[in-house]
């Protein structure tokens, strides 16, 4: 077996060369100090290879058009095993990468290894340091959420503002006072199409630049033996990346990123944040104001790319040990303060919405389609702690019936004799009675009626905050004038996309006295307590 | 098995070097992290989505509408749940009613290449112009090169509706 093995490897090396061409890279000879410090370089590389899968993978069910790339991530997260995972594998690997990027630099930076003849390479990451920002930039689009949209108008904005260009790059990025579908595209296009070769491209300028002048030495290096690439320092390289890799998947699993309601230009309350490595930059640029803003916004950030670019021709001193580099210590330390510093008054500021509610848009959404009595029922259907007796669907206990199969539903009525008395309806039941107002069983009748396998997750996702409005609108009649969802009566407008039509204060004075805000209108005066009149508001509020 | 191998003598065995340690755990990290990607990707692209509001009976025609005993096409929009988008689509269905009014609804198809084929009043019988393939009224083949009966609709009457189903391949009289 292992002869022919043999036979068959050496075929393919006489023809191809592609295991001395192996050979040689594993091989190669490095300095006798190399260690643990120099794995980010791998590490780095094998992220932008899971950005690539991850990515790739992403886009087989993945529409790139604003309003389709809204649905199709919700169809990846939603309706796809596995499709959760994919998404955050990619999401946090992209802040993974740019992390191990930045400390691939500074324990360069600190090693000196950008001196003579490194220049080259050393330019050369710079620009990789770029392009990993330039796909954070354009895949923060994406998915075209709130957030997404949003922080996109400010980037475009920033952009625009570069003395000269400023016009021609905002052209570039279509973003001409608005950010549509060209914007769009053109950001798809860079995320996906220009900017992974370009990437891929420099990686292997990059890799080859080290081979050519070899891994850095320390002083001292050349009068001890050169060690071997394969298999010390490979495997110390696999060790890092198995850690890169376990807190990615660890992250990818556990930490669940959101997603937002679908893009809307016309919210005014949204307060728009980068991606938390854009932070320090969209801070600096509070600092300045006026026609200084420039300065925040291109000027500085500028000039510390070009300063980045030029550190082996302003650090040309011979090379000394890492251990003597006070100064670029310093220097490292400073810049950590200063990112510290300005990315945590950015967070410190970030304004808690009070009146905006998060749905997360990345879990099914079916409890939106209930009307306010059937998810009032929701409500109920908790607090009675249903579950703890009957399955719904895959969850809950086994002792009762599964509430999802419809062969149990029968009529409301039928249902609520079993609520006031189930052994009475159906002797032998083992069911407690349900000790609520004929109100409140009505709602749970309906909700229960309505339950079917494919809506039952109505009952996990349906944040609290709508269960609780929808209960506070059940209990003062609301349904008696108004419709949401198309159940109620027509006597005052629908209630379905409140948000777009009124603002939250509208809504708030016009409970307070309606004909005074509406002259002729019928309805009474409402007085809730705050809590109540948060969850209703909230609740109204994210009515599609 | 029937040889029992004997444990190797401690001795015998090379102690692990540092470098087959190395090695081993170059291997078997790269192989976790293949499996760890490789195979979340494969449920990702190979396990179905989880279907969403589907099934859903469509009212086709009133049933007095239909002749007893001549086969009549009868079109109907439907809404299909295709990935992330709900389309409503044209449909179509041969649609028969017995003397004694049991109602058969034939796909559009012919099972042998899905060619549309359509009912020869002067046969009697469904006749797809592609390869000539033969069906009788019930959609039994009767000749040419269909490999199994017309696929039928689920169908169900309200009142004087007729409403069809899903699309089955006949359980009974499939191969």
């Amino acid at each position: 077996m292992r002869a022919h093995w043999n036979r068959i490897n050496d075929w393919l090396d006489h023809r191809t060369g592609v295991h001395t061409a192996v050979r040689k890279f594993l091989y190669e000879d490095i300095p006798a100090s190399s260690g643990w410090h120099q794995v980010f370089g791998s590490v780095a590389l094998f992220l932008f290879l899971v950005q690539s899968f991850s990515g790739a993978l992403l886009a087989f069910n993945y529409a790139p058009t604003p309003g389709d790339a809204y649905n199709s991530l919700r169809y990846i997260l939603t309706e796809l095993t596995g499709g959760r995972l994919m998404r955050g594998l990619h999401h946090w690997g992209a802040s993974l990468m740019i992390t191990v990027v930045v400390l691939h630099m500074i324990q360069v930076f600190l090693f000196g290894a950008y001196k003579k003849p490194r220049e080259a390479t050393w330019m050369v990451g710079v620009v990789l340091l770029l392009l990993t920002l330039a796909y954070g930039l354009t895949g923060y689009l994406l998915p075209w959420d709130n957030r997404a949209y949003w922080g996109t108008v400010v980037a475009t904005n920033i952009a625009s503002q570069a003395p000269l260009l400023g016009p021609y790059l905002s052209r570039l990025l279509g973003g001409q006072g608005s950010i549509g579908v060209v914007t769009f595209a053109r950001f798809f296009g860079l995320h996906v199409l220009l900017l992974p070769p370009a990437t891929a491209f420099l990686i292997a300028v990059h890799v080859y630049l080290v081979r050519k002048h070899g891994v850095a030495p320390a002083p001292g290096d050349e009068l001890v033996p050169k060690k071997k690439f394969y298999p010390e320092q490979v495997f110390k390289d696999t060790m890092a990346i198995f850690a890169a890799f376990a807190i990615l998947f660890v992250m990818a699993v556990a930490a669940r990123v959101p997603l937002e309601q679908l893009a809307d230009p016309t919210d005014t309350s949204y307060v728009p944040r980068p991606e938390w490595y854009f932070l320090f930059l969209f801070q600096l640029l509070k600092l300045f104001t006026g026609p200084l803003e420039v300065v925040g916004s291109v000027v500085l950030p500028g000039l510390a790319v070009l300063a980045l670019i030029l550190v082996p021709f302003i650090d040309r001193g011979q090379m000394v040990r890492v251990t003597r580099r006070t100064f670029a210590f310093s220097f490292v330390a400073l810049a950590a303060i200063g990112w510290t510093g300005l990315t945590a008054a950015a967070v410190i500021t970030t304004p808690k919405e009070a009146s905006q509610v998060a749905v997360d848009y990345s879990a099914p959404t079916d409890w939106m389609e209930l009307s306010s009595e059937e998810l009032a029922g929701v409500g109920h259907f908790r607090q009675e702690n249903c579950v703890s007796c009957h399955a719904v669907g895959d969850t809950g206990s086994k002792i009762g019936p599964d509430l999802t199969r419809t062969t149990i539903h029968r009529n409301a009525a039928w249902m609520i004799q079993h609520f006031k008395s189930p052994a009475g309806i159906r002797p032998g039941s083992a069911m407690p009675p349900i000790q609520l107002s004929d109100l409140q069983l009505n709602s749970l009748a309906a909700f229960l009626l309505k339950l079917n396998p494919q809506n039952a997750t109505a009952l996990s996702d349906a944040p609290d905050f709508a269960v609780q409005g929808a209960l506070v609108y059940q209990a003062h009649g609301c349904n008696a004038c108004h419709k949401v969802n198309g159940v109620g009566v027509d006597v005052g407008p629908p209630l379905n996309g409140l948000a777009q039509r009124r603002s939250r204060s509208w809504v708030e004075d016009h409970f307070a006295d309606p004909s005074k805000l509406s002259p002729g209108s019928i309805m009474p005066p409402f007085k809730f307590s705050k809590r109540d009149l948060d969850n209703l508001m909230a609740y109204l509020f994210v009515l599609p | 098995m029937d040889s029992v191998e004997t444990p190797p003598e401690p001795g015998a065995m090379p102690p692990p070097t540092r470098r087959t340690f190395y090695v081993a755990a170059i291997y078997g990290i790269w192989g976790l992290i293949t499996a760890a990607l490789g195979l979340p990707a494969l449920i990702y692209l190979l396990v179905p989505p989880r279907m969403r509001r589907q099934n859903e009976w469509v009212e086709v025609g009133k049933m007095a509408q239909i002749p007893i005993g001549t086969p009549v096409e009868m079109t109907f929009r439907r809404m299909r749940v295709d990935g992330w988008k709900v389309v409503s689509e044209q449909n179509s269905a041969w649609v028969v009613k017995s003397p004694n009014n049991q109602i058969t609804a034939f796909g559009p198809q012919c099972t042998h290449l899905g060619c549309a084929y359509h009912w020869d009043e002067a046969k009697n019988e469904f006749v797809c112009p592609c390869h000539n393939s033969l069906f009788s009224i019930e959609g039994k083949v009767l000749g040419g090169p269909a490999p199994r009966p017309l696929d039928q609709y689920e169908t169900k009457v309200q009142g004087a509706t007729l409403l069809l189903g899903r699309l089955q391949t006949p359980p009974e009289q499939s191969a």
